[in-house]
């Protein structure tokens, strides 16, 4: 309770209250307690393991399949009881605070939810057959959409007061998924009623078995996911080795497209996408020798065109890799220019592909605002400053200023490059391909 | 003949995704892919041509004799094509379409309907499943994938074992009305069903890949538990749904069916786009010029071909593959490459000194902790440092394949593979395990005529 502030201590004690007068007022004696047993049970198996989303810090359980389905048994106060039974959660480290929060807040919803099943015209009670259970369907896809919006408002209420999410940072298109996963999910709460007067709470044993599999296989797909990101990025790390000036530079680079790319309002798919490409722009590099990587000075031609040709070795590399067709435009082009003396293709304007436009931007700015052996990091302000100055010429406006809001409102916390390491190759270049305040002279040899 | 390695280097990186990723998409460590009638074995033809027969005659039947219920068969006809249409492959390039299973276990398993009792036999079921199946593999062929026939006929041989036993019993003996006895029954069916998939699989596999009959039992089963679970309470599920519920039972039940596909999917995607970085940002050092081109394929081509001939499973397997992928990592940290890149022939100090380095890059995801193990230990000698115990068998196996790539260089030659083989048997179990010298002979003597390794 302590450290949250005042508005949602309010809240909590609100919902509360609320929940408890809504189960005393429906008189719970009169209940049939078997069956609610059975269900509190089931909510309480799905609570305690909940199903992990790809949304930071919230966790969405499958126990609400069973809160649904008490409302089309049983009605809406043992829809409240069950999801009061969220206090009990065995989840470890859960504070008191949270499961009170859950408890109340779940009770409250399913009460909603048995109100507008049975408002829309849903009779209570175990369907008996086909007869019976056609017409549940419309109350029951009611109660559930009432559920999930009540859920939602609550939730994103609490996360104000406490003061965690600004007004701006609600992701409309992430919230859509969630509601339909809720509507898929809920399909299990009208499965369990349909099937209760056959198998009685058999059915719940079957209903869940494949959809804690279904959970599993999700947790392996988290744990892959997050195995993979580790992996990229290490090997990124082991291509940097070379010269400790560009360490977490991919890292950087991948953090900065992602940005731009959620600010221009790229879906999901895309922008998990350019995280990739991102972090892998520069892994050609590897391909340019490490004597015209650090030579001082002009390069001669021969050598200026080593260097061009890495964002080509780059996309050799990873062409094997099923990512979209974007993210290998965009690592093939991030050196392009949109007025046209960009390499390796000279592109201009709109012919450069998106992701390109927006690493270019997001490399050109974590290369002003790092260490270099030539200089010190550029502060942030200033290295802005230079992409509105390249936007147009260097640079496309668009995603120049998408970043630059961006970083006015999230700020720009890049990770420090570490101590230059002792012994192995830590050999320091005397420029930097990505830096578009020290072009690279290149002396003709004719 | 499974592996279809193109001789001389491996650069075949002609046009964006023309040869390369895609049908590499979802293969683990099989390393090898199959093109249409030609390379069917004879396990595989048996099993084709034995399903093949059964479908013809259900048909054939089903054609003469007309559906029962043909609102029932129509239902969950779509249902098949659809799940057949939403087909995925799994690790181990295993193509499976949970949807489609379901949907012919639920039809199979059906005792009634709202109420009334359903009479279908279990050829009817064998053609719907047929027929529904044909459809849904229609668009893939449509856009140029070719249909496994193996699986299919392993989808469709599962279905039918449930169905000749279960439509004998229903609903004659089990009659209308739900009974636990019914159930328990369904239950039974469905697992062994499920064991028997697994064994024909395992058969096919060992025949395929050329690894021991246990072994490739233990590697389906592991893959087939969670998945077949899955799908055999679907189909139960499905079954019981249609009793209280009537065909409302197939709109309602395609959610849930639709969560457990979208998990595997993406479990599936994930595993395959993992591989294929790896083996991707492989080549990085043959970008920086520190290995031959295409020495990290051939060397993990040939650790992976040498591990299962000696007994690994997939989890160890895979490992190994990684490992074998990444083994050169650690040359990255060197100031410039080594001449020619070839660590048999550096300096032991130098080269353990790589292997330091390259686990130590591989430790730093956080998640490879045994990889980079076997990387540590990749030049170390069989008899141990400083008389101490044998390094992991991964490590060894790399060791072997590594000292035969760099003296052959990709090369196909008989001489000279023979030559490089008989230089390792000659150090006598000092720096080389015999066991995995003989294995790699095995393997090499296996695959060099026709094609270089």
């Amino acid at each position: 309770m302590r450290g949250l502030p005042w508005p949602a201590r309010l809240y909590l004690v609100v919902l509360t209250a609320g929940a408890a007068a809504v189960i005393v007022q429906g008189r719970p004696g009169t209940l049939d307690w078997r069956p609610l047993m059975v269900l509190a049970l089931l909510f309480l198996v799905c609570e305690s393991v909940p199903t992990l989303l790809n949304i930071r810090e919230a966790a969405m359980s499958v126990s609400f399949s069973a809160v649904l389905a008490s409302v089309v048994l049983l009605g809406p106060t043992a829809a409240a009881i069950v999801g009061s039974v969220a206090v009990l959660s065995v989840r470890p480290g859960l504070p008191l605070v949270k499961r009170l929060y859950n408890g109340a807040q779940f009770a409250l919803c399913g009460y909603a939810a048995g109100v507008a099943f049975t408002e829309f015209g849903g009779s209570t009670g175990v369907p008996r057959d086909v007869e019976a259970f056609i017409p549940l369907i419309a109350p029951f896809a009611a109660a559930a959409v009432t559920y999930a919006l009540l859920n939602f408002a609550m939730m994103g209420l609490l996360l104000r007061l406490a003061g965690n999410v600004g007004a701006g940072q609600i992701r409309w298109r992430s919230m859509g998924q969630l509601f339909l996963s809720y509507m898929g999910y809920a399909t299990f709460g009208l499965l369990i009623a349909g099937l209760w007067s056959s198998v009685k709470s058999i059915a719940a044993v079957l209903v869940l078995l494949p959809l804690f599999i279904a959970r599993w296989a999700f947790g392996q797909y988290l744990a892959q996911q997050r195995a993979y990101d580790a992996t990229i990025a290490a090997l990124c790390q082991a291509v940097e080795t070379k010269d400790y000036y560009t360490r977490g530079h991919s890292e950087r680079v991948s953090k900065a497209s992602v940005m731009i790319a959620e600010e221009i309002g790229m879906g999901t798919e895309r922008v998990g996408a350019i995280r990739y490409a991102g972090m892998l722009h520069d892994v050609g590099k590897l391909g340019v020798p490490t004597k015209v990587l650090q030579k001082d000075g002009a390069l001669t031609e021969e050598e200026y065109a080593a260097i061009q040709l890495h964002p080509m070795r780059g996309l050799e590399i990873v062409r094997g890799i099923d990512f979209l067709d974007e993210a290998y435009a965009g690592i093939m082009h991030h050196h392009e220019r949109m007025d046209g003396r960009g390499y390796p293709m000279g592109l201009a304007g709109p012919e450069i592909p998106e992701f390109a436009r927006v690493i270019a931007v997001a490399d050109a700015f974590d290369s002003m605002t790092s260490d270099r052996s030539y200089r010190g990091a550029r502060p942030v302000e200033v290295a802005l400053d230079e992409l509105r100055k390249g936007a147009g010429t260097q640079f496309d406006p668009v995603m120049v200023n998408a970043f630059i809001k961006a970083v006015e409102r999230e700020g720009w916390r890049p990770t420090r490059s570490a101590l230059p390491p002792d012994g192995v190759a830590a050999e320091a270049a005397a420029k930097d391909h990505d830096d578009p305040t020290v072009p690279i002279q290149v002396v003709s040899e004719r | 003949m499974p592996y279809g390695v193109a001789p001389g280097p491996l650069v075949p990186y002609g046009g964006r995704g023309a040869a390369g990723p895609r049908h590499e998409r979802g293969e683990t460590v099989t390393g090898e892919h199959r093109y249409g009638w030609q390379t069917l074995d004879s396990g595989q033809l048996l099993l084709i041509c034995g399903a093949g027969l059964l479908v013809v005659a259900a048909i054939a039947k089903t054609g003469a004799t007309g559906l029962v219920d043909s609102d029932l068969a129509l239902g969950f006809g779509v249902l098949i094509a659809v799940g057949e249409l939403a087909r995925l492959t799994m690790p181990g390039n295993r193509e499976v379409a949970p949807i489609a299973t379901a949907g012919a276990l639920g039809y199979t398993l059906l005792f009634s309907v709202g109420g009334s009792e359903t009479t279908h036999t279990a050829l009817e079921v064998v053609a719907v499943t047929a027929v529904g199946m044909i459809l849904g593999a229609l668009p893939h062929l449509a856009v140029g994938r070719a249909p496994r026939l193996d699986a299919m006929a392993r989808r469709v041989l599962a279905v039918a074992l449930v169905a000749f036993v279960y439509r004998f019993l229903v609903p004659d003996v089990l009659g209308k009305e739900y009974k636990w006895t019914t159930l328990a029954v369904m239950t039974v069916l469905v697992v062994l069903a499920v064991l028997a998939d697994a064994v024909i699989a395992a058969m096919l596999r060992a025949e395929q890949v050329r690894t021991a009959f246990g072994v490739a039992v233990r590697d389906e089963l592991r893959i087939a538990a969670p998945l077949g679970a899955a799908v055999g309470a679907s189909g139960i599920l499905l079954a019981l749904a249609a009793h209280s519920m009537g065909m409302a039972a197939l709109l309602v039940f395609a959610a849930p069916l639709l969560v457990t596909q979208i998990a595997f999917r993406k479990y599936a995607g994930i595993r395959a786009t993992y591989l294929q970085t790896v083996r991707a940002l492989s080549r990085v050092t043959e970008v920086g010029g520190y290995v031959e081109p295409g020495h990290s394929r051939r060397v993990s081509r040939l650790a992976v071909a040498v591990g299962r001939e000696l007994g690994l499973s997939e989890p160890e397997l895979l490992e190994l593959e990684y490992a074998a992928l990444m083994h050169d990592i650690g040359q990255l940290s060197l100031r410039d490459p080594i001449p020619g890149g070839a660590t048999v022939l550096t300096e032991p100090a130098q080269a353990r000194r790589i292997a330091e380095l390259g686990a130590a890059v591989i430790r730093q995801t956080g998640v490879l902790d045994r990889v980079a193990e076997i990387v540590r230990c990749q030049c170390d000698p069989y008899r141990g440092l400083d008389g101490g115990t044998p390094p992991p068998l991964a490590s060894r196996i790399i060791k072997v394949a590594n000292a035969y790539d760099d003296l052959l260089g990709g090369s196909a030659d008989r001489d000279r593979a023979a030559a490089a083989l008989e230089r390792m048997r000659l150090d006598g179990g000092s720096e080389y395990d015999p066991a995995v010298v003989e294995a790699a002979s095995r393997v090499i003597e296996r695959l060099t005529p026709l094609h270089g390794l």
